[in-house]
């Protein structure tokens, strides 16, 4: 029986022991009739050498070439160690670290989670992360409203350079509590917001405002003069960013003259693979001023009786297991898989590294861009700064491009004509460091044979 | 035992309150409750001139394993919080109804506050719970 | 395990050191961003080799207990055996390697295993849509609650605003129903255990927009009036709710949908047996009967033919949106596919009947030793309650105690204080893949540890001694948070 170690002896030892006849009659609390007899939609059993076999076909289907898809999802180098190490059964087969004794080992590393990214987005706490980057969203825009007692439009403004999904998401998630999320759209012509369009809200009462950075469209927002003026309208800022970028580019904690308050984004481009969408992991940090109204996980640093350095959960009380119904969130468990890699992966490169993978990623880019260049009807669509990422314009349908370039191996970008129809035949480009220069020539010519 | 002082008065919910001379009531809550929580690390204090009704919830006291909420014992307005409690919060273990006061009401109904329980009926309420 | 603390990462830095040949070579004298864009502070975080960072959480994880090390009888958990050939499985490069928003001709494999996924927990939990969106349960509870708020607005019913939850259940429950913007009215337990029904019956009226049930419940009983229930929370215009997070129990024999259930989540990191990862990634799918499929989540796999796609908006114009930037745990939802096929459909009634039969075994040898049992009346499900407040009372030593003292005997402790209705309780759930024998050493543990309590209580009072740390002090980690690392 699969993964079950009951011998007959064993079950015959065990009911005698209850005082039943059958296993059956342990089942006779519920009512006989709605007991059913089989599931005879599941399939039969197989063993793990047949399923390895099937599974290795299938799997195959999906190896579709060169990738330069990003949109939220970004394919980088993952050293070996970080997983070999993360799915060690002690990491992978522990649960929730509630006995803080026994579970010393992935409560030190959230600690070292907490400290990386906390630092990394310039800012004094984190969580130990929540589901993925669009859910961290959500819960940094329910944490400002908490903290913002004296604010009480609940008015937030998201911009339309933001992730389409992510805006989505955010409305599916809040929009029951009473918030009002206002679209602020963005200067055609640059693909960024105007920093002068804050101005339009002066004297009334917005409770936070949502900062991308980079955009959805890869490009870097004027987050400087956006941060000021939306402290100017006694709005918080939550940044949304991009954690490789930021050990290249300015950090939310230094973002205009007081920084952000809070910053969230998805984490898998710290040693998550692609995988399909999951499991990511989101991460949320903060002023220090705002940790009580931290969602999720948060573990503190302590000692022991007899004075050793030990760990454990910490701001229990805000969670729901103890809060119930006046809980922050609803949320219980957090990505602790992820974030263990995503630990081991930032320890690996440290900032140095993860500088050199956002600028080699950026370097790439810029080298595919230049040889787009001559490639006739194709233009870059915005010419601000940007990070690895970029809206490219073509001379015909940007599905029917895509769909041609996949025939032939190449995942050449996302197609924008649905989320944003007013930028023409658009999709977004994505190149990161795993490309060399014959992989951007393989994309030249692909695009260059199909238009 | 817990200490019960037989000048204070008492609600369901363990929140004392002490009538001051200028009519205003100082509220806390009683050294039976500070004992059922244990440790506090936090107190989310009241919010000043906030309007309360009797029974609604203006202040969270934290332990490790528990928040609790703290009712208005009666209705009125909430005109000085304990703002030392930020830093000290086991202040309300150790000296729960003298320097671990959490609030100040203006009162707005005095049937309210004498529809509050004495120490005495208080005492059996405890011992009830016990 | 060493009782010496480990040395932060940070601490082991060395200024200038790192694995350098993980990061791909750059030209410095490159960079068209501007200045004001670019990072000028330092982060904090490690410098240090290769070899160090192996060392460092190869050694952090040896703290860990975990169930490939341990018994690890952690109620409402299902802490059950993760086959490894699931993992390996789920590692294939082409499921690693796929982009969530890869064009369909690179995905059929993917979404073919996602389909299946759906048809199978749809049969298992006798519902009619299902999607495998949420990333969690509580996250499932969420879009639960969220699709009955949909289906009473659409019906212009807006006088509904309250939830009904048992006193049992899990915090998150009320947490969930709040976030959508609901009043949450709780439900007592009666004395065996089950809902009472009188107190049902006087809280359903016509603002009742539903009720959440776990069952069996948090207190390891299966409800049984559940039939009732059900008929009368319609009766009132109310949907019902259920919980999956012990469907471990019934897996097989008796379907939420059968029972009369609208909605629920499973817990595939329970039931499915996916990896727990010290913490998530969990996964909850949500199932719905008839009248709640209009508003799933979006994405789901649809089949046309013999291609797959997601379906998305324009397919389900009342869905209630997107709750996961892309498809939800995907790589979670594969592992549960794997899982679910190596078992079939013999293997998933065998996870009910050995977790039934090792919970029901754990728990009479209990009480043959004298344990007290929460309800003495009643079978166990996968799990059951026993009470140590004669321990309490008698000799001031805790369930908490008991609890850190079973460390010291190799068995991560059971839930202790949940469900918060029984005082000074354990939550215990041994799961079908544990033997007998394992349980027999978790039976002995406890009756040593009571023998202990007689002899000398501190050394159960101040447990655990054999553990890289003792008890830490929590008061301090609270009010003097310390949450990250400076120098």
């Amino acid at each position: 029986m699969p993964y079950i170690p009951h011998t007959e002896r064993d079950i015959q030892e065990m009911l005698d022991a209850i005082g039943v006849a059958s296993t059956e009659d342990l089942f006779d609390e519920i009512p006989a009739n709605l007991m059913i007899d089989g599931l005879p939609g599941v399939p039969e059993g197989v063993n793990e050498m047949l399923l390895f076999q099937e599974m290795r076909k299938c799997a195959r289907e999906d190896i579709g070439g060169l990738c330069f898809i990003g949109a939220g999802a970004y394919e980088h180098h993952i050293p070996a160690a970080v997983w070999d190490v993360a799915t060690r059964g002690e990491f992978l087969t522990a649960y929730t670290p509630y006995q803080a004794e026994a579970s010393q080992g992935t409560l030190q590393l959230i600690y070292e989670f907490q400290t990386m990214m906390a630092s990394l987005m310039g800012l004094d706490v984190s969580n130990a992360s929540l589901y993925d980057g669009s859910t961290a969203l959500a819960e940094a825009i329910l944490m400002a409203v908490r903290s913002q007692k004296k604010s009480k439009s609940k008015r937030i403004l998201v911009p339309k350079t933001l992730h389409p999904t992510y805006r989505k998401v955010v409305e599916t998630i809040v929009s029951y509590q009473g918030i009002i999320l206002e679209s602020v759209d963005f200067d055609k012509e640059k693909g960024i917001l105007d920093p002068a369009i804050l101005e339009q809200y002066a004297g009334e009462d917005i409770t936070a405002m949502v900062l991308p950075q980079p955009n959805f469209f890869g490009n870097l927002e004027q987050v400087d003069a956006l941060t000021d003026a939306a402290h100017k309208l006694n709005a918080l800022v939550i940044g949304v960013v991009n954690p490789t970028a930021m050990a290249l580019l300015k950090e939310p904690g230094s973002w205009g003259a007081e920084g952000a308050d809070l910053a969230c984004g998805e984490g898998q481009p710290l040693g998550i693979p692609l995988a399909s969408g999951g499991p990511y992991f989101g991460f949320l940090c903060c002023k220090k001023s705002f940790v009580r109204q931290m969602p999720g996980r948060i573990i503190g640093r302590t000692e022991d009786t007899q004075g050793r350095q030990g760990f454990v959960l910490t701001l229990q009380a805000r969670e729901q297991h103890i809060r119930r119904a006046k809980a922050t969130s609803n949320i219980c468990t957090n990505q602790g898989l992820a974030v263990t890699a995503a630990t081991i992966y930032m320890s690996l490169l440290g900032q140095e590294g993860l500088r050199r993978v956002a600028l080699a990623s950026h370097q790439n880019l810029q080298q595919l861009l230049k040889l787009l260049a001559e490639v006739e009807g194709v233009s870059v669509k915005f010419s601000g700064p940007h990070f690895h990422e970029t809206v490219i314009t073509l001379p015909r349908s940007s599905t029917d491009v895509i769909q041609l370039m996949a025939e032939k191996g190449i995942q050449g970008g996302y197609d924008l004509s649905q989320a944003y129809p007013e930028l023409g035949h658009s999709l977004l480009l994505c190149v990161t460091e795993t490309k060399s220069t014959e992989d951007l020539v393989n994309y030249v010519e692909c695009l260059r044979s199909i238009l | 035992m817990s200490n019960i002082p037989g000048d204070l008065k008492f609600a369901k919910t363990h929140e004392w309150v002490r009538q001051e001379e200028d009519g205003t009531l100082t509220v806390g809550i009683s050294d039976y409750a500070q004992g059922l929580l244990g440790d506090l690390v936090f107190v989310e204090l009241a919010e000043m001139e906030n309007e309360v009704k009797a029974g609604d919830d203006c202040s969270v006291v934290e332990s490790v394993k528990a928040a609790s909420d703290v009712y208005a014992p009666v209705s009125g307005e909430v005109i000085e919080v304990n703002e030392a409690l930020s830093d000290t919060p086991e202040v309300v273990n150790t000296d729960p109804y003298g320097d671990g006061w959490l609030f100040k009401l203006r009162p707005v109904d005095d049937q309210e506050i004498a529809d509050l329980m004495d120490a005495e009926t208080y005492a059996e309420h405890v011992a009830a719970e016990e | 395990m060493s009782n010496q603390s480990i040395p932060l990462i940070f601490e082991q830095s060395c200024p200038g050191r790192y694995a350098s040949m993980q990061a791909p070579a750059v030209d410095e004298n490159h960079c068209d961003i501007p200045q004001e864009f670019l990072r000028t502070t330092k982060a904090t975080m490690a410098e240090t080799s290769e070899m160090q960072v192996v060392r460092h959480y190869t050694q952090l994880s040896q703290r860990n207990f975990s169930i490939d090390t341990h018994f690890y009888p952690l109620g409402s958990c299902t802490m059950k055996y993760n086959p490894r050939g699931v993992q390996r499985i789920s590692q294939l490069p082409g499921f690693v390697a796929r982009h969530p928003l890869a064009p369909m001709i690179h995905s059929q494999g993917f979404l073919s295993c996602i389909y299946e996924l759906q048809e199978i927990l749809k049969e298992a939990v006798g519902m009619k849509g299902i999607s495998l969106a949420p990333l969690a349960g509580a996250q499932g509870e969420f879009v639960g609650v969220s699709m009955i708020r949909s289906y009473h607005e659409a019906r212009g019913d807006h006088e509904r605003v309250e939830i009904l939850v048992p006193d049992a259940a899990h915090g998150t429950n009320p947490a969930s129903a709040i976030m959508c913007g609901y009043k949450v009215r709780e439900i007592p337990t009666n004395a065996e255990g089950d809902v009472d029904f009188e107190a049902l019956e006087n809280a359903l009226g016509p603002q009742t927009a539903g009720i959440m049930l776990t069952n069996p419940s948090t207190l390891g009983v299966f409800e049984r009036q559940i039939k009732q229930i059900a008929e009368k929370v319609h009766e009132a215009g109310g949907l019902l709710y259920y919980d999956g997070a012990n469907l471990n129990a019934i897996l097989g024999r008796v379907r939420p949908g059968d029972m009369g259930f609208d909605v629920m989540h499973m817990n595939l990191h329970k039931t499915f047996a996916t990896p727990h990862g010290g913490g998530g990634p969990g996964s909850g799918p949500v199932a719905v009967g008839e009248r709640l499929v209009p508003y799933l989540p979006i994405p789901m796999v649809a089949k046309e033919g013999n291609q797959y796609r997601f379906l998305t908006e324009e397919d389900c114009p009342d869905t209630i949106g997107p709750v996961t930037t892309f498809v939800g745990n995907a790589g979670i939802l594969l592992r549960a596919y794997l899982y679910a096929r190596l078992l079939g459909r013999e293997g998933m009634r065998r996870v009910s009947e050995f977790a039934t039969l090792n919970a029901n075994y754990l728990m009479v040898k209990l009480q043959e030793a004298g344990f007290e049992l929460a309800f003495k009346n009643r079978r166990a499900t996968h799990e059951f309650i026993i009470t140590l407040q004669k321990q309490a009372k008698e000799k001031h030593v805790t369930a908490m105690d008991i609890a850190k003292r079973l460390l010291d005997y190799g068995c991560h402790a059971p839930t202790t204080y949940f469900p918060l209705l029984v005082p000074e309780c354990f939550l215990i759930e041994p799961t079908e893949t544990e033997s007998k024998e394992d349980i027999e050493e978790f039976i002995d543990a406890l009756i040593a540890i009571r023998q202990e309590i007689e002899e000398n209580p501190e050394l159960v009072t101040t447990a655990p001694h054999t553990l890289p740390v003792t008890r830490m002090d929590e008061v301090r980690a609270a009010k003097e948070l310390d949450v990250c690392w400076s120098e």
